[in-house]
């Protein structure tokens, strides 16, 4: 009790001097101590395709994010606008949220609307994007869809390097839905893939890199069958011309 | 030179006012021509660089900082010893400087050497705001020269500094254009077979790494003295004259390798500090380094002061010559370095023990190597490691190795202060000697030689892909400050565990090298740490107050390599000595 009271004491004492270590000082109240805050805008597609049965179509697929290291909020679009019939094969938003789960891969999560000529849907969206080993940026996306269905996405793109500025990437989307929404046409199992190869110079440091290139698209299973129920075709090969932006 | 002189010739006339000295800087915006281009950037008194502060020891300066600028600013006064309220960092030593407010600096000048001083604010410095510090010495100096130069370098890039950082974080590799490509696995393929070629690629694709991975920041303009290539600054001489350049590294990222074709160096300072004159033909400065050098021509030619930066994505090029107008032959940029598994052997939680032959080649068996079986710590010690590694390399059976075939640096060339078998190891451009920081040694050690109280480990750490670097995994934004007491020895350890060289600054303190001289270390305040190394500084904490600490690569610092160091107790408190110091290395 005694040795307790006499450190009560000692406490006492030097507790008037504590203050005098800390207020005068300045806290670091400036933006270096803050997380830093960024944002971009990339388009990793921004091209005209043509197909070999005469279709034009105007493409996009890009993102823009604002956040930290830690979270960013991301817009993702994905576009397809058939040029002659003045319509949107293909219009997709996604608005995600993203954090790092390990030093390559981020986990995302939001929400997915799809608004083309036809019905809409909207969808939640899971996923993770990263690095893989040996450079290959993956992507994949899990999404519940109002009417209750599921699929998923995944998506793959490497870059072989002729040299620093003359780049051919490769990229590859396929889509699996594990039920059936026949309303949009989409079947049970393997629904569709889209393989591009692109090569592209990088004109104006890595902001303005137009290409050239060839992509296929093809669907698969009762996904083909019922486009061809539909009158319309199962597989397309295009040319492509178009940049990478990003800004 | 000229204010020197009149400075010099005042103070002759009038003994007693020498003692104070008032300066006057004023910060605004300028435009910056590098030949290249033309960039609006931040400057001192109408320019960029800066002028040249020469201040004399012993003196007390009073600066008057007016902030011409529409946003904050701040000077801070790079490797001088200075009461913490002057150390000019916005949130650590004071409020900083806003816009039209004029903020009056004042301090004792306590040492002499070469330093320089820039902003601490944002991305100003990379932008332009930066300047040289001269002072002279009270006594005399141990070497003797006629003439001295200031030769300030940076790497001026022609994006604004908040946009490579952006553009860092959006694509690490945005600047990199070094890359390998498909013609370079060709040629390894020819030079070291198929089999080597493809599992060197798999080995580094595994990693996620880049062993082109050297300058972070490519596409910049060296400058000397605020002057690109084409513009040639030039520093006259006559010949047979002691020239000394003070050559100062004012780079956001660049290290630079500097030769001058023809004549021999003579370094006899680092960082402000004297040290026993080494003879050189070249030397790596890193960045927010000084060296002083002597040199003599003895002909009345031009000769070329050519820097070269580490990862050979651009120089900068200066002239001295007997009179202006005169050229040298100016060299072309050699191969760029690439990195070894070596490079890569200070990674922990990477899963590739097996990959770290190179640095374990000089010692261990390796028959046995298995992944994961082997600590890292135990291979990084690099003071023991004498063997060559492509001797060593040439040596082993890589048959039980899943990754061993990897490529090796080719030059065989080493120094303590890389990892054996680094890709990193400076050569000099005509086979001479290339200085080290194992030969530096104090000229006069300033502090007594004793035990420190106790070691802190800070392992520099970052995720090249994310562009996030810290300290001990901890960014600037989530850490607790460290704390030294007053009057206390502390032995920092750094390990290097990323792939990226990181030139480590102090504020406020000494920072001795460990080179294993023992009192004779020198006395510096960056000490630049190779990838896969782990070096060791001693600093006297003998000044009370808080303290910057960070990598001093402009972006490396501003996404978390920064941490403040709180140093309690001193004069003021009473609490002297440190008389309760903790035995732990504190978190930083």
């Amino acid at each position: 009790m005694k040795t307790l009271t006499l450190s009560a004491f000692a406490l006492a004492l030097t507790l008037p001097s504590l203050p005098a270590l800390g207020s005068d000082m300045p806290q670091d109240d400036t933006s270096r101590k803050d997380a830093l805050t960024l944002w971009g805008v990339q388009f990793e597609e921004l091209e005209y395709r043509y197909s070999d049965d005469d279709e034009e179509l105007g493409v996009w697929n890009g993102d823009a994010f604002y956040g930290t290291d830690e979270l960013k909020f991301r817009w993702q679009s994905k576009g397809e606008y058939a040029i002659e019939e003045e319509a949107y094969e293909k219009l997709e938003n996604q608005l995600l949220l993203q954090t790092p789960v390990s030093d390559f891969f981020d986990a995302k999560a939001g929400v997915r609307f799809d608004t083309p000529e036809g019905p809409d849907r909207t969808y939640g969206v899971l996923g993770l994007t990263g690095l893989a080993p040996h450079w290959f940026e993956v992507d994949a996306s899990l999404y519940v869809s109002d009417e209750g269905d599921t699929s998923a996405e995944f998506d793959a793109e490497y870059e072989l390097l002729f040299t620093n500025h003359l780049i051919l990437s490769a990229a590859l989307d396929a889509t699996v839905a594990f039920s059936e929404d026949r309303e949009i046409g989409v079947g049970k199992g393997l629904v569709s893939t889209e393989t591009g190869l692109r090569l592209s110079y990088d004109l104006i440091d890595r902001s303005f890199s137009p290409y050239l290139g060839v992509v296929h698209e093809r669907k698969y299973g009762d996904t083909a069958d019922l486009a061809r129920a539909e009158g319309a075709g199962t597989e397309d090969w295009f040319a492509v011309i178009g940049a990478r932006v990003s800004f | 030179m000229k204010n020197a002189l009149m400075a010099g010739a005042l103070g002759l006339l009038m003994p007693v006012m020498a003692a104070a000295g008032e300066y006057s800087l004023t910060v605004d915006r300028v435009m910056i021509d590098t030949g290249d281009f033309v960039k609006e950037g931040i400057g001192y008194n109408g320019a960029s660089p800066g002028p040249v502060l020469r201040f004399k020891e012993g003196e007390s300066v009073t600066i008057n900082v007016t902030n011409n600028l529409d946003e904050p600013t701040s000077i801070h006064w790079h490797g001088l010893i200075l009461p913490f309220e002057q150390d000019g960092v916005p949130g650590i030593s004071f409020e900083g400087i806003q816009p039209g407010e004029t903020f009056t600096y004042e301090f004792p000048i306590v040492q002499s050497g070469t330093y320089w001083f820039h902003s601490h604010s944002g991305f100003q410095e990379p932008n332009g705001a930066y300047g040289a510090i001269v002072i002279e010495p009270e006594g005399r100096e141990p070497f003797r020269y006629d003439r001295d130069y200031v030769v300030q370098l940076t790497d001026k890039h022609p994006h604004d500094a908040n946009r490579v950082m952006r553009n860092l974080k959006m694509m690490p590799d945005y600047y990199n254009r070094q890359q390998q490509t498909v013609g370079d696995f060709f040629a390894d393929i020819s030079k070291h077979g198929f089999m080597t070629a493809l599992q060197d690629r798999l080995a580094w694709g595994d990693m996620r790494m880049m062993k082109a991975d050297v300058e972070d920041v490519q596409g910049f303009t060296g400058l000397i003295n605020g002057k690109g290539p084409e513009q040639n600054w030039t520093g006259l001489f006559e010949p047979g004259e002691r020239i000394r350049l003070r050559f100062i590294n004012s780079s956001a990222m660049a290290y630079f390798d500097i030769r001058i074709p023809g004549l021999e160096m003579t370094v006899v300072q680092a960082d402000g500090n004297n040290v026993q004159p080494v003879n050189v033909d070249e030397f790596r400065i890193g960045v927010a380094e000084t060296y002083d050098v002597i040199v003599r021509p003895k002909t009345a030619e031009a000769y070329t002061i050519f820097a070269e930066s580490m990862g050979r994505s651009g120089y900068a090029r200066a002239t001295l010559a007997p009179e202006e107008g005169m050229e040298g032959p100016v060299p072309g940029l050699r191969e760029a370095p690439l990195l070894t598994m070596a490079d890569m052997s200070g990674m922990h939680g990477m899963d590739h023990g097996d990959m770290t032959g190179a640095d374990a080649s000089a010692g261990m068996d390796h028959s046995d190597m298995n992944q994961g079986e082997m600590d890292p710590d135990g291979m990084k010690d690099d003071s023991g490691m004498a063997a060559d590694a492509s001797d060593s390399m040439a040596g082993m059976d890589h048959s039980g190795m899943d990754h061993g075939a990897m490529i090796m640096s080719e030059g065989g060339a080493s120094d303590p202060f890389y990892a054996e078998g680094s890709g990193l190891v400076p050569v000099a451009a005509n086979g001479g000697k290339f200085l080290s920081y194992a030969d530096l040694r104090a000229q006069k050690p300033l502090y007594e030689e004793r035990e420190p109280t106790r070691e802190i480990e800070l392992r520099l750490t970052g995720n090249m892909e994310r562009y996030t670097w810290s300290i001990n995994g901890v960014k600037y934004e989530d850490a607790e400050p460290l704390r030294l007491q007053y009057g206390e020895r502390v032995r920092f350890k750094f390990v290097n565990e990323t792939m990226m060289t990181h030139p480590m600054h102090l504020h406020g303190m000494w920072s001795i090298l460990d080179v294993g001289a023992g009192e004779w270390n020198p006395v510096k305040h960056v000490i630049s740490v190779q990838p896969g190394t782990t070096v060791y500084m001693e600093t006297e904490v003998d000044a009370p107050g808080q303290w910057a600490f960070h990598c001093h690569l402009s972006y490396h610092a501003a996404s978390g390599m920064f941490r403040k160091v709180v140093v309690e107790g001193g004069p003021d408190q009473g609490n002297t000595a440190g008389a309760e110091v903790a035995k732990d290395g504190g978190d930083a």
